[in-house]
């Protein structure tokens, strides 16, 4: 499978992407620079962390207008699988591929901690090398993690079954004391309503070696390349 | 701008005469000013320079030792680790987010200075007491600030210390470390290169911002300090981090002839240091440097500390190339001027000499001082107070309250702010270690990387302390199992013209060259920090360690935490009653003085190596070396770490069991292993002259501690861990 990260100016995860993708994964793998507007051979595509152009207007309302975006779009509306990464999350709201917003973080600081995730949704490109309702450990680091949208929004997402991590405790109980950042209905990841696009805030690329202190963020690449060969056979 | 006379810039009547016995004239303003921020401690180092003269800079790890931009060693694998710390705590104690940003970005752009992709920071902060209101704007400034900066520029902020004490309520220090990985073949040097050469300037624009602020670092604080806001600079990350980027991507196609980044004293500084190297002249048109305001004089273009801006010298033919790679990454280049052989540095405006001073006068005829040191009354003072007839505090109590010691309790609140995970190769987390480990990808090897100090003992004996800081950075290494292999240092002190205070100096790198020598970690690169006073007088003296170290093989590495209950509990070294300079004689009896314990330098190397071995053979499963709180909260923090209690029994003598449990004498870990490996464990150490006594075992969930079989103390580990825990987030609340 032949994965692309996209690599806007401010971009930090890219390479830590293209590492997890690469030498993890063992795919292919190349970088897309923001510039480029046409986007041919990939099977998926990955938007990272970081802190695109600054985030300084407010994080990913600038890279949404980078050149390389209309073609993003294009490729997630012909059913290309794109995962969008903490920032690439944000970049994700910002274009309108994924439904709703990000606030800052409740406690108004920048946190970067272990959290745990319950897999609320395994019957996605993303998520199918979990059981259901698995509790698994992936970090976070950002300053604007605070999902929000409206309860209409809310209700369409809880429906579709499009809220694929929710933040939780170790045993997977799910409240305030384990929700980091104030997020609405502890929301950690969402899918669109077809499913091929994924805004996650925690980093599954942060925790894919043993030798990072945990493996569970392995699973959600795994699960895109499951995907896309069963979609090939 | 209002002009400064002579005095005003910091320059004194001796060196102004100087001044016009080499220009031979009056020098204009331009001239006077460049004279003034060159002859500044910060860039002259005219007080420290024949004191670090005492420091070993050489070895065969040494790639690059000190007089670049930062220092080098070699790791194998045609690698070079590039390293350096640095201060910024003028700007941070009044303005605290930029200053700390910008220390950040300063410390930074030293290393990718160097061809070096910069893959770690740390730091070593210093605050007064958290019960104080400016104190906690402070620190909640600093700590925002930095994890700002260097969270944006993707840079893990991996390891560091913070302490709190009272000397540093006007003057907190904020000192900034930054590791970068290059290969050998790539290390870029600040040098001129080929007369002829054009001179580039590429990144931000020039303003204002931050004139003479080398000068404002070395000079004591004031109410008026204040007033000096505009001296600190804005810091703007996102810019640093194209730079870094479109820098790496020169040295990688081989494009630069010399590279400099612009910190203290701007363009003047990073323009003279990169000519004087070859003996080179240089012109500059003021003109051509683009700027972000209107009206400036050639004076403020020159002497602006505006941050995020890089000096490129190109190799002759590679300027269109070079054009390309800074249009992508979307950064102005601009060339203004040019490389001259005839050893002046002058300064246009358009066609008109603005200035015109020899470069060897600003860099090699800067004024050196030997001052003459005068031991203060208090060392023989406290040095010989009598600790006998203290009553001893009841030591359960002494250990919860020294576990809710800012100084001591966990810095959670403090790194969670930062990204500590960025780069995915961080193998021991904050925390999780007596040193931060990360991998080197490619490779199988890891380093370790720590900043230490413990100010207090550094006051208390300079000597001793000096050699104590060295110590504890190395002993930290050993800890995760790395070989410490050189270090960096940032030395903190007040007013060096004050007899005093430049005896504390003199003594304190004495002592740090002492251990550095023993030990076999040579100063590679540093920075002084001096004039740190406020009305309330001089900082402890601070000379901070920033060491690194190697992992052969990254699998071999060790963490604090206890593992497995019936893991046997080893105290390597001996057990100690020296309670001189602890934190449990300043917490539970007010008491900051009695003699500093006095490391043995063989004793101490022959642990380190011990460590290391163990770590090596799978032998041991936890180490935490012995330091601020002594054997009792060395205990519980690797107990709080590892979710299991223990019971200790320890064989006390003569009723010195506060002595035992609080005492911070150097050369001495504990360390918990398999059952199974206990005899190897002790027979390893032993062969090596290193006392391994049991002392206990790893088990159920309370804090056991015996004396001779007596219960001492017992605590609940929920208890200790709440409160070692939560005690910094409850002051920030």
């Amino acid at each position: 499978m032949k994965f692309g990260v996209v690599v806007f100016p401010g971009s930090n995860c890219d390479a830590d992407c293209f590492h997890a993708v690469k030498n993890v994964q063992g795919q292919d793998c190349e970088y897309i620079w923001h510039q480029q507007s046409k986007i041919t051979g990939f099977d998926a595509l990955v938007l990272p962390g970081g802190f695109s152009y600054g985030d300084y207007l407010r994080t990913g309302a600038i890279a949404r207008f980078s050149p390389v975006m209309p073609a993003v779009i294009d490729f997630a509306r012909q059913g290309g699988l794109v995962i969008g990464i903490c920032n690439g999350f944000q970049i994700l709201l910002e274009a309108g591929l994924l439904p709703g917003a990000m606030l800052r973080n409740k406690s108004l600081m920048f946190i970067c901690k272990p959290v745990n995730l319950k897999v609320l949704n395994n019957r996605t490109p993303f998520t199918n090398q979990f059981n259901k309702d698995a509790v698994i450990e992936v970090p976070i680091a950002h300053g604007e993690g605070n999902y929000y949208c409206d309860p209409a929004t809310l209700e369409e997402l809880q429906k579709n079954g499009s809220i694929v991590f929710s933040y939780c405790g170790p045993a997977g109980e799910i409240g305030d004391d384990y929700n980091p950042n104030g997020s609405l209905s502890h929301i950690a990841g969402i899918t669109n309503k077809e499913g091929n696009v994924l805004g996650m805030m925690p980093h599954p690329e942060r925790c894919s070696e043993t030798v990072l202190g945990g493996t569970d963020g392995f699973g959600v690449f795994a699960s895109m390349i499951q995907w896309l060969k069963e979609a090939r056979a | 701008m209002k002009e400064l006379s002579y005095r005003e810039m910091g320059i004194s009547d001796s060196e102004y005469q100087l001044v016009l016995d080499i220009m031979k004239r009056e020098p204009n303003y331009l001239e006077l000013g460049m004279f003034a921020v060159m002859w500044s401690e910060h860039c002259g180092y005219k007080n420290s320079r024949p004191l670090l003269k005492n420091f070993p800079t050489e070895g065969p790890q040494v790639i690059l030792g000190p007089g670049e931009n930062a220092g080098v060693v070699d790791i194998g694998d045609n690698q070079g680790l590039v390293f350096k710390i640095e201060s910024h705590n003028h700007p941070s104690a009044i303005e605290p987010y930029q200053g700390a940003a910008t220390g950040v970005g300063g410390i930074v752009r030293d290393i990718f200075t160097m061809g070096a992709r910069p893959i770690a920071s740390l730091n070593s902060l210093r605050f007064g007491e958290l019960t104080d209101v400016r104190v906690r704007e402070l620190f909640s400034g600093v700590v925002a600030g930095i994890a700002g900066y260097g969270n944006c520029l993707g840079i893990p902020t991996v390891g560091g210390e913070v302490y709190f004490h009272p000397c540093y309520r006007g003057n907190p220090l904020v000192n900034a470390m930054c590791v970068g990985l290059v290969n050998r073949d790539e290390i870029a040097l600040a040098v001129a290169g080929d007369v002829g050469s054009p001179i580039m300037i590429v990144g931000a624009k020039t303003g204002r911002d931050g004139i003479h602020g080398a000068t404002f670092a070395s000079e004591e604080l004031s109410d008026s300090s204040a007033e000096k806001r505009p001296s600190v600079q804005v810091g703007d990350p996102f810019m640093e981090k194209l730079l870094i980027e479109a820098c790496l991507e020169l040295i990688a196609e081989d494009l630069v002839a010399g590279m400099q980044d612009l910190g203290a004293a701007g363009l003047t500084s990073s323009i003279a240091e990169c000519a004087s190297k070859d003996g080179r002249g240089v012109q500059v048109d003021v003109a051509l440097v683009p700027r972000r305001e209107l009206g400036m004089t050639p004076y403020e273009v020159m002497l602006s500390e505006s941050q995020e801006r890089m000096l490129i010298i190109p190799r002759s033919g590679c300027e269109n190339r070079i054009s390309e790679i800074f249009d992508k990454w979307n950064l102005d280049a601009t060339v203004i001027g040019q490389v001259t052989g005839d050893g002046l540095f002058r300064v246009l405006e358009g066609e008109a000499v603005a200035g015109e001073v020899p470069v060897a006068a600003l860099t090699e005829s800067c004024p050196v001082y030997r001052r003459k040191g005068e031991e203060p009354p208090y060392y023989q003072e406290l040095k010989s107070m009598d600790l006998t007839n203290i009553c001893p505090a009841d030591p359960a109590e002494a250990i919860l309250k020294l576990l809710a010691s800012p100084t001591i309790a966990s810095k959670r609140w403090v790194y969670t702010q930062y990204d500590h995970q960025v780069m995915t190769n961080t193998a021991v987390v904050p925390g999780k270690g007596d040193a931060a480990v990360l991998r080197i990808k490619d490779t199988g090897k890891g380093v370790a990387l720590t900043t230490d100090c413990n100010s207090r003992f550094v006051y208390l004996d300079p000597r001793i302390g000096g050699m104590l800081a060295v110590c504890e950075a190395a002993r930290n290494l050993a800890c995760v199992g790395a070989k410490p292999l050189a270090l960096t240092n940032c030395l903190n002190f007040g007013n060096p013209e004050k007899p005093q205070i430049y005896w504390q100096m003199e003594n304190s790198i004495l002592g740090m060259a002492e251990a550095a020598r023993a030990l076999d970690t040579p100063v590679v690169s540093g920075n002084v920090s001096l004039y740190n006073e406020t009305a309330a007088g001089a900082i402890y003296p601070t000379p901070v360690v920033g060491m690194v170290g190697l992992l052969e093989n990254l699998d071999e590495r060790c963490t604090m935490d206890f593992k497995t209950e019936g893991d046997i509990i080893l105290l390597l070294g001996s057990l100690s009653p020296e309670l001189g300079g602890s934190e449990y004689l300043y917490l539970c009896h007010g008491i900051e003085g009695g003699a500093v314990p006095q490391p043995d330098l063989k004793q101490e190397k022959q642990l380190i190596d011990v460590l290391q071995w163990l770590i090596k053979q799978g032998l041991i499963v936890s180490a935490h070396d012995i330091s601020d709180g002594g054997l009792a909260v060395c205990l519980a923090e690797s107990a709080i770490q590892g979710k299991v209690g223990f019971q200790v029994d320890l064989p006390v003598q003569d009723n010195q069991i506060n002595g035992q449990l609080f005492s911070e004498a150097p050369g001495r870990a504990v360390v918990s292993v398999k059952p199974a490996n206990l005899a190897k464990a002790q027979e390893l150490a032993a062969k090596s002259g290193i006392a391994a006594t049991v002392i206990g075992k790893v088990a159920g969930q309370d804090l056991i501690y015996h004396d001779k079989g007596k219960p001492v103390a017992t605590l609940s580990l929920a208890e200790a861990s709440k409160v070692w825990e939560e005690t910094i987030a409850c002051y920030m609340k």
